[in-house]
């Protein structure tokens, strides 16, 4: 084991979970709505690219883009646009039942074995290769596509107007109503944006390693929610963190832990989520002296 | 004396709904059968998600953990010990060596299912909001782990057969019933009712005196106990078991059946369990070909789900309290509002 491969693989996975906990972060940002049905935007992403293999590249990726924007626009018109004023028990479900509802429709359309999107296979060849460190492109690819779209989203939020708008609603969703935000088009524009990320994450996802199967996008769902809701999801910021570390965390366990062991790095990575909420139920990345209360 | 009758038809309601699922079942053929005490066994579980979840207003992803445990240990430990050795032969012998009966065995899940809990939630119940749900979901992340791995407990990831099919309608129907009568005394019990004033206004109950923490803990140590007994009861109605079967889709669709119900009231958790459960269970007849009643439509794979989905997400669109409004039967209150 080489402790550099092991840290930049860890990085290249960790900036995959940041993609994800963006998505995540922006909605709940906006709306206060843990959405359980983003893995769906990943998964409708990742069957676009099987779908559209045969195309050029850039084409099937642009394709894929489209596709997880119109349903992430259109998840929000017709299922979570009339629950913004309900519990959040409620509108939880709500996301696990749209989510249900698409798992579904990937099953009769693709079938519950799985279907390749062999587009990008190449990028696992090596980039670099010194000594017994090898840095395949697809992690290059990870890095860059992560630090692209996180600087995007950062310019938008701090350089645009609607990027002000958005936070203006994520730290007061009335008073920015009051105060002439249209909260319709903050909305839209926050699941648009978790589109463009969901599709990103496909796409690096699948570079990785091309099998497309109806629960493609549900697991890494589960754990970057598990890590904004650890680093503070509160801030964008705090929650991209902890979408990162909980990546970092499960790529670091799975080379550190011993060969008998491994099987349990669920148990392993968990085990921290439990102490570190213990320790700092507001997240471990909040900034001192920031409350809980207002949690859901 | 209303206020009496109104307390009693808290209980009564589900009670009688319970009853009668398990009557009609005993009025259609013998595969059918089975499927009512399925329906059965699902309202149990989702009892036990309603003491801890509708009582605290906590979102809890945990509790088909101890269900998970009820399942695993009443299953090991009834297999006969004299297969039990060559069918897993990596158990502790003294789980190897030792079988008990059916009964003993739900004693045993709810036993297990209670302690467990009751561990977890010494240190969890000091979180709230979703910090509290994502440790809970932890907990249930660990327990699926551990059972699917550790060979000296249990199956690992292999199924675990030949257990002793020994729920039928009866105990499916007396189970629910237990637990409803459990989550009805609870809710009344000193306890239930500071958790419930907390889960209104945590603040002020704090300020009267309120110990959360224990409160919650005792709802969650209940709540757990009820989860493993349901989970010895499915495990001894299907008669095998795996890993995958107690683990993230009948979190999520549990949860939803206490949802759709509405998450406050029994009522609520009994009426949307048996419902949910009623469409599954006729959909899927649907999707393999089976006629249900008049109905002839050839449904494919996964349509279940869909159809699941949509109504699911429609119910809690248009009544985001649930179908019973999170509110018990009160007679009274349903005349003053055909009065206006």
């Amino acid at each position: 084991m080489n402790w550099v491969q092991t840290l930049v693989d860890a990085i290249g996975l960790g900036s995959v979970y940041a993609l994800v906990a963006i998505g995540l972060a922006l909605i709940f940002g906006v709306m206060r709505l843990v959405n359980f049905a983003h893995g769906e935007l990943i998964t409708a992403a990742g069957y676009t690219l099987v779908v559209a293999h045969a195309l050029p590249v850039p084409f099937a990726i642009a394709l894929s883009v489209v596709v997880a924007v119109a349903l992430a626009w259109l998840m929000e018109r017709v299922a979570f646009r009339r629950l913004r004023d309900a519990q959040p028990a409620t509108t939880l479900v709500a996301t696990f039942a749209v989510a249900f509802a698409l798992e579904a429709i990937w099953l009769i359309a693709f079938g519950a074995r799985g279907e390749s999107a062999d587009l990008l296979s190449s990028l696992n060849k090596p980039a670099i290769q010194s000594g017994d460190v090898t840095i395949r492109w697809v992690t290059i690819a990870m890095l860059g596509v992560g630090g692209i779209l996180l600087g995007a989203t950062t310019l938008l939020l701090n350089r645009t107007k609607i990027g002000l708008q958005m936070r203006a609603a994520a730290a007061d969703f009335r008073a920015a109503r009051l105060l002439g935000v249209r909260a319709d088009r903050v909305i839209s524009v926050a699941f648009v944006i978790s589109g463009v990320m969901a599709a990103a994450v496909a796409v690096l996802l699948t570079a990785q390693q091309p099998l497309v199967t109806p629960t493609f996008g549900l697991e890494i769902t589960i754990l970057a929610l598990v890590g904004i809701v650890v680093g503070g999801m509160d801030r964008l910021t705090t929650a991209t963190m902890g979408g990162f570390a909980i990546g970092f965390l499960n790529s670091l366990f799975g080379n550190v832990l011993p060969d008998d062991l491994r099987v349990y790095l669920p148990s392993a990575v968990f085990l921290v989520v439990i102490i570190v909420l213990l320790v700092r139920p507001v997240g471990i990345f909040a900034p001192r002296g920031s409350s809980a209360a207002e949690r859901l | 004396m209303s206020a009496a009758r109104d307390k009693a038809l808290q209980l009564l309601a589900p009670a009688l709904l319970i009853v009668v699922i398990g009557l009609l079942g005993t009025t259609v053929s013998e595969s059918t059968q089975t499927e009512f005490t399925g329906v059965l066994v699902n309202i149990a579980i989702v009892i036990a998600l309603y003491v801890f979840i509708g009582n605290s207003g906590v979102i809890s992803f945990g509790q088909i953990a101890f269900v998970a445990i009820g399942a695993f240990s009443a299953g090991v430990m009834t297999i006969s010990s004299e297969i039990k050795p060559t069918l897993l032969p990596e158990l502790f012998p003294f789980i190897a060596d030792h079988s008990i009966s059916s009964f003993e065995s739900l004693l045993l899940a709810a036993g297990l299912g209670a302690l467990v809990a009751f561990v977890a939630g010494i240190a969890l119940m000091r979180l709230n909001g979703l910090a509290a749900g994502i440790a809970t979901f932890a907990v249930l992340e660990i327990v699926h782990n551990i059972l699917r791995f550790w060979e000296k407990i249990g199956p690992g990831a292999k199924s675990l057969a030949l257990i002793p099919e020994t729920t039928g309608l009866w105990e499916a129907t007396l189970g629910a019933l237990f637990c409803a009568v459990i989550a009805f005394l609870y809710q009344h019990s000193r306890s239930g009712r500071l958790l419930r004033a907390s889960r209104e206004d945590a603040p002020a109950a704090r300020s009267i005196g309120v110990n959360i923490h224990l409160h919650r803990l005792v709802a969650f140590s209940l709540s757990g106990a009820l989860a493993g007994l349901a989970g010895g009861l499915l495990v001894h109605q299907i008669g095998s078991i795996t890993t995958e079967q107690v683990y993230l889709q009948l979190t999520f669709i549990t949860l939803a059946m206490l949802v759709v119900g509405g998450m406050g009231s029994l009522w609520g958790a009994v009426v949307g369990g048996a419902l949910v459960s009623f469409l599954n269970v006729y959909l899927l007849k649907l999707e393999a070909g089976n006629a249900v009643g008049p109905l002839h439509i050839d449904l494919p794979n996964g349509s279940t789900l869909l159809i699941i989905g949509a109504v699911m997400a429609a119910i809690v669109i248009l009544r985001p309290s649930g179908l019973t409004g999170s509110r018990e039967v009160s007679p009274r209150r349903w005349l003053a509002s055909r009065r206006g």
